[in-house]
């Protein structure tokens, strides 16, 4: 399925793609390179790049459990997210899919890929304090939501090679935007 | 301006202004967006301004006191007040505001732009780097994907679809950077990052990046507001306004999209049982400014104005009706009508009292037509999420001069 989605993404990227044009604004003028600006260091690209991709590479070393994950959701974010994260006030992380007592979308009826929830809370949560869990608690917390949800056992010890792994439910319901303009609504 | 306005100022302005004093002020009631009458500080107003020195020049220009426009804020955005405005640029001081972790503060001289990945050299750009390239300026709007409120029949167009806004946006083409790093054939999609507290990212194709894609720095004359992404932003024309991503700190090439957060838990949305993906451009879409809810209508002459604007191209034609959708007449387009651009449309119609309601639709230069909402639940299903709705907004008009928004729903 995975597969499928991604080769769906490719085309739609390679369809309309003229990579190998200039684009129309390039001035006949234009030099190949211009020289402004300097090359980026190693430690400089580093500090900055913090994305995950799906298949896992930008994962950092490190684990987090289940138990552990509870236990810092507990502290740093029920306050805002709700003890068992359905309470809000903010956005509802625990819902999982099929359950019909709930409309709202969360990582368990809506989220189509796990290192989403790794990333996003890296980079952003708390939203009080961002940026400041280590690597250990944000695999501990992506654990405790991802069992809450019912994807993963709460024995799963989540770490770089088996997060990607993780399928989430609702991943088939995703498609690529087909309109198009023209007279059809889409 | 308002009647009472004018006699509260009078009233209230006896006291003569010496020449210069600028800081003599009173308090008058000042109309604001809303249709609210509410109290503001006002210069003190000479009888006859012409037996009177005004102020000297002075180092900033100011708004006229008795222009009290103003957003409308929510904790997470702000919404421009379109009734109020004229022609098609966006005051920037008015322009939406929409952000995910707040306003960063970010030193000009710190800023640094880092674009890696699929490139031949990774590269970092300071703001004066980038200011250094051939630059470009374009007009065009800036429309958030999540721009439609309903509910209610006293809603203003600003709090309809107050999300949307237009600036004549300077920077340096994407593509003369992609050029300068050496971007990968490779490579079809870069992600974008912002250094604000969300250090929010969005996937774009790479060929969006070649076409039409700016790292703007100057709005409408000057550096970009720090709301609108001070002192760099990505800026993609006619795109959801989610992507154009502010201040923007890096760009990494790759050869599939990385799933972020705002591409997946938001900025989707459910269609027929699926989950709709990547909708990027914005679909064709206008609303009548005027006659609009809080407006009183006299019977008689009425130019009804408003704005049309296509995240696909130009504006074709805007159609108005003023019999509850039975005929479709076209409305005036103000010179220029540009590319993914708001486009000012007029259309003159002599209002006979009697109850009616009044309607426009944008017709863009591929052929959409701006749909009911009833045509959107058609073709999307009634699970349709909110983003990316662009429904014709009715104005009813009551005998009584009324005009009130026609809020339909569809859940
Ligand atoms: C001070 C309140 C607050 C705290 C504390 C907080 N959050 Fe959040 N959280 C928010 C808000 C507000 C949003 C929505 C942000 C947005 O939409 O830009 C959010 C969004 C999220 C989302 C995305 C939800 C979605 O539907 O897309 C996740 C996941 C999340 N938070 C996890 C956490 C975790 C894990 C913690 C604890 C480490 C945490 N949050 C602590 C306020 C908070």
């Amino acid at each position: 399925m995975i597969r499928w989605i991604l080769g769906g993404w490719l085309l739609l990227a390679v369809g309309c793609s003229t990579n190998a044009e200039a684009p129309a604004f390039v001035d006949e003028a234009m030099p190949e390179s211009f020289g402004f600006g300097r090359l980026a260091t190693e430690e400089e690209i580093a500090r900055w790049d913090i994305d995950v991709s799906l298949d896992g590479k930008g994962l950092p070393d490190g684990a987090g459990t289940v138990p552990e994950g509870r236990r810092i959701y507990a502290e740093k974010c029920a306050a805002c997210h709700g003890k068992t994260g359905k309470e809000g006030p903010y956005n509802q992380l625990v819902g999982p899919a099929g359950d019909t007592t709930t409309r709202a979308k969360t990582i368990g009826n809506y989220w189509p890929y796990a290192t989403t929830v790794f990333d996003y809370i890296r980079r952003t949560m708390p939203y009080n304090e961002p940026g400041s869990l280590s690597d250990e608690e944000v695999y501990s917390l992506t654990a405790y939501l991802l069992h809450a949800n019912g994807i993963i056992d709460s024995a799963l010890v989540l770490q770089k090679d088996n997060l990607p792994a993780v399928q989430m439910p609702a991943q088939h319901k995703f498609v690529p935007d087909d309109r198009r303009g023209g007279p059809e609504i889409k | 301006m308002s009647e009472e306005r004018n006699k509260t100022t009078q009233r209230l302005s006896r006291r003569k202004l010496l020449v210069g004093a600028a800081t003599a002020a009173t308090i008058a009631l000042v109309r604001t967006a809303t249709g609210q009458q509410v109290p503001a500080a006002v210069p003190d107003i000479p009888a006859d301004p012409t037996k009177t020195q005004g102020p000297p020049p002075g180092t900033l220009g100011s708004r006229s006191p008795f222009e009290q426009l103003k957003k409308i804020p929510s904790d997470t955005s702000s919404r421009t007040p379109l009734q109020h405005l004229h022609g098609m640029i966006t005051p920037s001081d008015l322009h939406f505001e929409r952000h995910h972790g707040g306003v960063p503060l970010i030193d000009p001289d710190q800023y640094q732009l880092l674009i890696h990945g699929m490139v031949k050299k990774p590269m970092i750009f300071t703001l004066r780097d980038l200011k250094r390239f051939p630059s470009v300026s374009r007009i065009a709007f800036l429309e958030c994907s999540g721009n439609f409120r309903t509910g209610r029949e006293k809603m203003t167009p600003q709090e309809i679809c107050g999300l949307t806004s237009q600036s004549e946006w300077t920077g340096v083409m994407l593509a003369t950077l992609f050029r300068e790093v050496g971007v990968d054939s490779r490579a079809t999609w870069f992600l974008a990052e912002g250094s604000d507290a969300a250090v929010m990212t969005r996937s774009i194709p790479v060929q969006k990046g070649w076409q039409d894609a700016m790292i703007a720095y100057g709005q409408n004359g000057e550096a970009l507001r720090p709301e609108q992404g001070y002192p760099a932003r990505l800026f993609l024309p006619g795109w959801e306004g989610n992507t154009s991503v502010k201040w923007l700190r890096r760009i990494e090439l790759s050869d599939k999209p990385f799933m972020t957060r705002e591409e997946t838990s938001k900025y989707t949305e459910p269609v027929n049982g699926k989950i709709r993906q990547f909708s990027f451009d914005m679909d064709a879409r206008s609303i009548i400014t005027f006659p609009a809810y809080p407006v009183q209508l006299e019977k008689g002459w009425v130019e009804i104005r408003g704005l049309a604007w296509s995240g696909r191209g130009k504006i074709l034609k805007v159609e108005v009706s003023t019999d509850n959708g039975k005929k479709w007449y076209p409305a005036q387009l103000q010179d220029p009508v540009l590319d993914k651009a708001h486009t000012r449309f007029r259309y003159l119609w002599r209002w006979d009292g009697n109850e009616t309601a009044i309607m426009s639709r944008a017709i863009d230069e591929t052929g959409y037509i701006q749909p009911t909402l009833e045509k959107l639940v058609q073709a999307r299903g009634r699970d349709m999420g909110g983003y990316h709705l662009n429904p014709i907004t009715a104005w009813e008009i009551k005998r009584d001069g009324q005009v009130l928004f026609r809020p339909e729903k569809w859940k």
